[in-house]
């Protein structure tokens, strides 16, 4: 059983942050890794990225967007009541370290929250971060202080206009490759399309680019395979090969793909849940 | 029962194929108590019983049969556990047709006694009806055993190491405790709660579990070494083969893992009841023809196929699947599509599968296992109409261990190394056994490795390496 500490919501409830008490898994793990959690006895195995993680305290910060059945039933759970199970660290660590150029972390919606232990990480080794994040509107930004204080420089964007620059993240990634400074990595995460235009348009340019996916998984072991990815027009496992890949490697379309496989489940799943509890309330 | 010769071999009753095939209620319902009577005085109590010999745990066979024919089922049930720590797991799943009734001399002139149908039948009545009570537990040693992986083999030495005073702690990746016997064998086949009531017993005896212990992440080996005396590796084969052609990646196509562990761990044959989705494919397609393509295919069937096929390269006499499964799958409407290999998949404009290409294959010149090889019959292509696909092909060593343990060695496949005699594996106070040495094997082939480790590190812990 694993007690959630704290608990907040941001981006008018759309999602939700939980700082969860796990000391081993917080004394392990390191930017870029995962967890997978259960809340309940017939709960889903859910994969959630570490948005942070204090060895000190033994805990562990996650932040999600309330999409469907499981994650609206996390969001019911408040300070004092417990997920059922929490595994990890899972995944590859992101492979930190000193570079030459500028480092450019992007985050897309909740991505946000999955770039920033990275853009932390690269900014504590010595480089100098750009973080760019970027919501629809700007009631649904999110971690815009934390990001500040992650990163040498945050720009942020709203696809309205009502915050920040009007238009995409690629918008002024593509700014920065225009300027002709050297940048060595851009990171992103975030909606699988924002990742693809990203990918296209750091490839020309022979920009390193690591994009963190988010595969349907189960176990997280590589015990499975149903997160498998084609990666260079071989398969890799998600969970245990990633979450990190060259973006110039990925079959986007083929992740698109099967990140639809149970559309009409989850649907399902999601209108029985509201119809018999509050689940479904703020959707 | 004035002739034992003249008594048949007991027949199992069993739910009717047209009833069971859309429920996961488990199959053979198991004998009455005059049933097992009378096939246990069918066994003429052999002075030197071959079918000892056939039992990889070496259970005292007419030694629980005797008892269980005068009616003393709990004198029974304690000769088997004297051996075993699961005998209503393995009176279900053991291949017997290949081991103890293979050996039996009654099987030279006609039919073997029943040995596994006996060993279930006292299993159950000691789980129903025997005495719970718990045995005498040794003074404690003190001494630290941590076990990685709860299948059957990981089991057996908690339980023996349990019973001779050690401590044991056994740490499981997924959130359940039983390895491939909750995740992978379905329910109308070894209903959980069984795999549970042992666990428990386990529990109750003094075995600790922690689950959602991925060793290797959330600690490795070497961290567990630092609090241990000795360590036994038992992480099973849970690495799924694909076949690496084209469209392997479209949706509705699964691993057997992936479609077994949804549906018997996740339970998703109850969604939404569970949360877990699973396709329900209506012309399901399996590839492979072991228990687990078996398993798989009746899966399918009871999640509501109009029609499933097991799609095999080669002939029926090569299928693995025990004949059991094969026969119970057949009468349940299961189709064979035999000497047919696959080509590619294809899918729509969604990326769901909708047809698989192949060729037909003949048998030509005997293989490496010894097999005649199935070769392809040139421009035989065609297309089969599918809506799901189970891929279950095999299973290979996952790395995970392995690749985070220095000085562990593994073979060419990614097995660990282990002195088939002991368990020890080349690195000093880890031992390992079960299928991530020999490879996907038997549920008591795991438990044998299991017995022979657990007396390894019990000498160990008393003598030192
Ligand atoms: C490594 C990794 C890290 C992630 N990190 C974050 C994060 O930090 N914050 C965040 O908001 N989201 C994250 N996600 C995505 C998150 O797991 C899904 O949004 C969540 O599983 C949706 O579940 P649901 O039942 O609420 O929604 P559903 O209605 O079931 O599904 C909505 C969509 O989520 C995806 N999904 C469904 N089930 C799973 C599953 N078991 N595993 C993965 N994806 C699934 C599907 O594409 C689906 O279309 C991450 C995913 C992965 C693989
Ligand atoms: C579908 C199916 C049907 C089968 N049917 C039969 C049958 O009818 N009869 C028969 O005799 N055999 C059958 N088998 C084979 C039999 O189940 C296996 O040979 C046996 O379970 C192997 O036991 P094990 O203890 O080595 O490993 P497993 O049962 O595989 O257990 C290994 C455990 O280790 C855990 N683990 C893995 N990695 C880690 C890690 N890094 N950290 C912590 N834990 C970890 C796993 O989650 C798992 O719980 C079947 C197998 C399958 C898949
Ligand atoms: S060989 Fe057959 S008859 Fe002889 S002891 Fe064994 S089970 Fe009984
Ligand atoms: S989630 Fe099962 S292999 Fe990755």
């Amino acid at each position: 059983m694993f007690e959630i500490l704290e608990r907040s919501e941001m981006a008018q409830g759309t999602v939700v942050m939980n700082v969860i008490r796990a000391p081993k898994i917080a004394a392990k793990a390191r930017p870029g890794q995962f967890v997978i959690l259960r809340a309940n006895e017939t709960g889903e195995r859910i994969p959630l990225t570490m948005a942070d993680t204090d060895s000190a305290q033994g805990t562990i910060t996650i932040i999600y967007q309330v999409v469907g059945k499981s994650t609206a039933l996390f969001k019911t759970l408040q300070v004092g009541q417990f997920f059922l199970d929490v595994l990890g660290p899972l995944g590859q660590p992101t492979h930190i370290e000193k570079q030459e150029g500028l480092i450019i972390c992007i985050g897309g919606g909740t991505g946000t929250a999955v770039v920033h232990p990275i853009t932390k990480g690269f900014k504590n080794a010595g480089n100098r971060v750009v973080a760019i994040i970027g919501a629809r509107t700007k009631d649904l930004l999110i971690m815009e202080d934390k990001m500040t204080a992650a990163s040498s420089q945050l720009k942020v964007c709203t696809d309205d206009g009502s915050y920040g620059h009007h238009g995409f993240v690629s918008d002024i990634l593509k700014e920065f490759i225009d300027s002709g400074q050297k940048i060595s990595t851009v990171v992103a995460a975030g909606p699988v399309p924002m990742m693809k235009a990203i990918a296209n348009m750091t490839r020309p340019h022979g920009i390193q680019t690591l994009v963190s996916l988010n595969s349907i998984m189960i176990d997280g072991t590589g015990m499975c395979g149903g997160c498998r990815v084609s990666v260079g027009g071989k398969n890799q496992f998600t969970c245990v090969d990633g979450p990190e890949f060259d973006g110039h490697q990925v079959d986007f379309d083929g992740l698109m793909q099967r990140l639809a496989a149970y559309k009409e489940q989850e649907a399902q799943s999601m209108n029985e849940a509201s119809h018999t509890c509050k689940l479904g309330q703020d959707r | 029962m004035t002739d034992k010769k003249k008594v048949p071999r007991q027949p199992m009753p069993e739910q009717a194929p047209e009833q069971r095939r859309r429920n996961f209620e488990e199959v053979p319902l198991g004998y009455t108590a005059d049933t097992a009577l009378l096939e246990a005085s069918r066994c003429i109590q052999c002075k030197n019983p071959a079918c000892v010999a056939g039992c990889p745990v070496g259970i005292d066979i007419p030694g629980f049969i005797r008892p269980l024919r005068d009616g003393d089922f709990a004198g029974a049930i304690s000769k088997l556990k004297e051996k075993t720590a699961l005998p209503a797991v393995c009176g279900r799943v053991c291949p017997q047709e290949t081991q103890c009734e293979e050996r039996c001399v009654l099987a030279k002139t006609g039919e073997a006694v029943a040995i596994g149908r006996l060993e279930r039948f006292a299993a159950d009545w000691g789980r129903t009806q025997g005495e719970s009570q718990l045995p005498q537990l040794p003074p404690k040693t003190g001494k630290r055993v941590g076990v990685v992986g709860s299948g059957p083999a990981g089991l057996t030495v908690a339980g023996d190491l349990i019973l001779l005073g050690h401590d044991v702690t056994v740490y499981e990746a997924f959130h359940k405790a039983g390895g491939v016997l909750v995740y992978g064998i379905p329910e109308f086949r070894l209903p959980k709660a069984i795999v549970q009531n042992e666990v428990d017993y386990l529990a109750r005896l003094g075995v600790k579990f922690e689950v959602n212990a991925v060793i290797g992440r959330t600690e490795t080996v070497d961290e567990l070494l630092e609090r241990h005396d000795a360590l036994f590796l038992a992480v099973g084969a849970g690495l799924p083969s694909f076949l690496n052609v084209p469209g392997e990646n479209l949706i509705g196509i699964y691993s057997a893992n992936e479609y077994l562990t949804r549906s018997n761990l996740m339970k998703a044959y109850l969604f939404p009841q569970y949360d877990t989705p699973i396709v329900r494919g209506k012309n399901v397609v399996v590839l492979g023809a072991g228990n687990v393509a078996m398993d798989a295919a009746r899966t399918a069937m009871r999640l509501g196929a109009d029609t499933v096929r097991i799609v095999y390269r080669r002939s029926r006499e090569e299928m693995p699947a025990r004949a059991e499964e094969i026969h119970h799958g057949e009468e349940e409407g299961i189709e064979l599509h035999l000497l047919t290999a696959p080509v590619r998949f294809m899918g729509d404009e969604k990326g769901r599968v909708k047809t698989i290409e192949c060729l037909r294959m003949e048998l030509g010149e005997p293989d490496d296992s010894g097999r005649r090889r199935p070769v392809p019959v040139k421009d035989s292509n065609f297309i089969i109409d599918t809506d799901m696909v189970v891929i279950a092909v095999g299973a290979n060593a996952n790395p995970l261990i392995t690749s985070t343990t220095p000085g562990l060695k593994t073979n060419k496949w990614g097995y660990i190394i282990a002195d088939p005699e002991t368990g020890k594996t080349l690195k000093p106070r880890v031992w390992a056994g079960g299928d991530i040495v020999t490879g996907a094997a038997t549920v008591i082939l795991a438990m044998g490795a299991g017995r022979l480790a657990a007396d390894s590190i019990h000498k160990f812990l008393q003598t030192g390496w």
